[in-house]
């Protein structure tokens, strides 16, 4: 059993994002990037399944620059097999990852691609999906639960939807996203990162797997979102009550 | 975006109201780019709801009904959803966000190599073309967005559309031609689990009323949270906190990886108002906060604040609404 992790650093859930005055992107100065929540469920998820199976390899890749490194070392702390970093220049849409995944899965022909549901950056809750179409793959998407069937050739799934939990059968090899609520991501030593140090980190080029990272979207600029005025605090719940029944300001 | 194809929503068979944003957003695309647009309904019923869409300025409306298709499989949707765009010459793809969309239209995107844009708020154009703002980081930044490519694909918040109004033509209803598709057979439908609710879905309700985890357990999150929703005739929300808890059931989860809402009124009730959970109703237009932290970040985007107890305050509001 192979499992692919693909992993993404981003800003910190915990930090206050802010744009640039001019509006060329976010302030990034002092800011903590970090793996993303997602991806670190879905890493969690292939070493538990490596766990629960006895045998199987994790890989983790991720797109990027020389920077993601730091979060390939979190992801070989927790317990991955293999960390690949895919060199490739400047930010990338979804469709340009998923481009180059593709190819990679066509390389290393993974049992399971396992990701996050969505990056916490761009928030597009796409790259899973897009790969799976390309590929021809069976999809289950925002997974908050998964079960490998006795055949170990299929799992079942449960997805969170808007309307509840649906379940799925999966038949291997597929592309599984995580959702918040699947597992909770083990916890990093500072020993383990600094073993990870010493860790080999492979490395690929676009053009090595015969892909040109192409993006179809170009972001022109950025806007912090209109702020909200400052609100009254009411003392009672009289008041408040009375503030609803005007129609507390709706038409 | 010369020929736009709407993606509608059906939840079995009943078209849901998000579909009316998405016509809405196809016909400003179609201004823009001088074209047309088209409405895809699939599943069972399609042909019914079908009815419901025949007066909003389509080109046509193609109804996808087959056994394949019994039950909202990406997998399978997106197949028939790539063959309808094929054949009809689609240069733009668009539905309302939501878990059903999210799910299907990159997989579409994928197939067709389409370039995406995830919860687009505004479609507009330059000189050089049409330009897009979407939402990215939890709420924190609008991005102008260009889509380039034969083809494009987008989701749409609902809210940022409203619905279109009825116009006098009538749109004709056309049966897809589904035989010889390959469908493929990787994933199988199971069981659904739904939360069968009499109050609104959050999504589409004036009202909602959100519990965190001020709320300790279920029952109290019903008496107070769902008691105060059925004061004032609205739906219920809830933060990721009490989700998590299992106090409450994850279609409820309001913000960046759950629903976004945009109602008239919201009432978060014990929420601290993490930057995670306003990203999902900032875009209210009255915000209500009751918290006993008089410092809780949740009081920064509220028009109206109350501190105090949960405990205390929500029965004493549900007992004076229900005064009359
Ligand atoms: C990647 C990621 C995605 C996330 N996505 C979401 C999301 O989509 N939606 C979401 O909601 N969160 C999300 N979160 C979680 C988010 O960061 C917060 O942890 C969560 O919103 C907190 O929920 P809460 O406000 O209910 O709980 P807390 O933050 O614990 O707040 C509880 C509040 O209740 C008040 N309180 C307690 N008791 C009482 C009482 N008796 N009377 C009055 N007030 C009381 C407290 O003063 C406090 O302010 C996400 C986090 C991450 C990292």
């Amino acid at each position: 059993m192979k499992i692919l992790v693909p992993i993404k650093r981003v800003p910190d859930s915990d930090t206050r994002i802010r744009v640039k005055p001019d509006g060329s992107g976010i302030v990034t100065d002092g800011v903590k990037f970090s793996l993303n929540p997602f991806d670190a469920i879905a890493l969690e998820e292939a070493l538990r399944i490596r766990e629960r199976l006895g045998a199987a390899e994790v890989l983790a890749v991720t797109l990027g620059g020389e920077d993601s490194i730091e979060q390939l070392r979190t992801g070989l702390a927790m317990g991955a097999d293999r960390a690949l970093l895919v060199r490739t220049p400047g930010p990338l849409d979804s469709l340009a990852v998923a481009r180059i995944l593709a190819a990679l899965v066509r390389k290393e022909s993974p049992d399971l691609v396992l990701l996050g549901k969505q990056a916490i950056d761009d928030d597009s809750n796409q790259v899973g999906q897009m790969l799976g179409g390309m590929l021809g793959l069976p999809q289950a998407t925002f997974v908050s639960k998964l079960e490998f069937q006795p055949d170990g050739r299929s799992v079942r799934c449960g997805r969170e939807t808007d309307a509840g939990i649906e379940t799925l059968g999966v038949r291997l090899p597929a592309v599984i996203t995580a959702d918040l609520r699947l597992n909770e991501p083990r916890y990093v030593s500072l020993p383990g990162i600094m073993k990870a140090k010493k860790r080999p980190i492979e490395e690929l080029s676009p053009e090595a797997l015969g892909v040109t990272a192409a993006s179809r979207t170009r972001v022109l600029r950025l806007e912090a979102p209109a702020g909200r005025k400052a609100g009254v605090r009411l003392r009672t719940v009289e008041e408040l009550v009375a503030r609803l029944r005007d129609g507390a300001g709706l038409t | 975006m010369k020929r736009t194809l709407v993606i509608a929503e059906l939840d079995h068979g009943v078209l849901k109201p998000c579909t009316h944003a998405a016509v809405a957003a196809a016909r400003r695309a179609a201004e823009l780019a001088g074209g047309t647009f088209e409405i895809l309904l699939l599943g069972p019923g399609a042909g019914t709801a079908s009815g419901a869409l025949l007066n909003f300025g389509a080109a046509a409306l193609h109804v996808a009904e087959h056994p394949e298709l019994a039950e909202p499989l990406a997998d399978r949707y997106a197949v028939a959803v790539a063959h309808v765009a094929r054949g009809r010459g689609t240069d733009f793809l668009i539905a309302a966000a939501s878990t059903f969309s999210k799910d299907l239209l990159p997989r579409v995107a994928g197939l067709l190599d389409a370039g995406m844009l995830s919860d687009v708020v505004e479609i507009g154009a330059d000189s050089s073309g049409p330009l897009f703002k979407r939402v990215l980081h939890a709420g924190n930044a609008i991005a102008t967005v260009i889509l380039e490519g034969p083809v494009r694909v987008a989701t749409l918040r609902a809210a940022a559309f409203p619905p279109a109004p009825r116009l006098e033509s009538t749109a004709p209803v056309l049966a897809v031609d589904l035989s010889g598709l390959a469908w493929p057979d990787g994933t199988s439908f199971v069981a659904r689990d739904r939360k069968t609710s009499a109050r609104p879905d959050a999504t589409e309700a004036r009202i909602v009323v959100s519990g965190g985890r001020g709320i300790k357990t279920s029952e109290d999150f019903e008496r107070l949270v769902g008691g105060l929703a059925d004061a004032l005739g609205g739906a219920v929300g809830s933060s990721r906190a009490l989700v998590d808890a299992g106090i409450t059931a994850n279609s409820l989860q309001i913000g960046q990886t759950g629903k976004v809402v945009a109602p008239d009124l919201y009432i978060a009730v014990g929420i601290s108002g993490a930057i995670q959970h306003i990203a999902g109703m900032k875009d209210t237009k009255v915000i209500v906060a009751i918290n006993k932290d008089p410092d809780a970040p949740i009081f920064e985007v509220a028009d109206l604040g109350l501190v105090a107890d949960v405990y205390q305050a929500v029965p004493e509001m549900i007992e004076r609404l229900q005064r009359r």
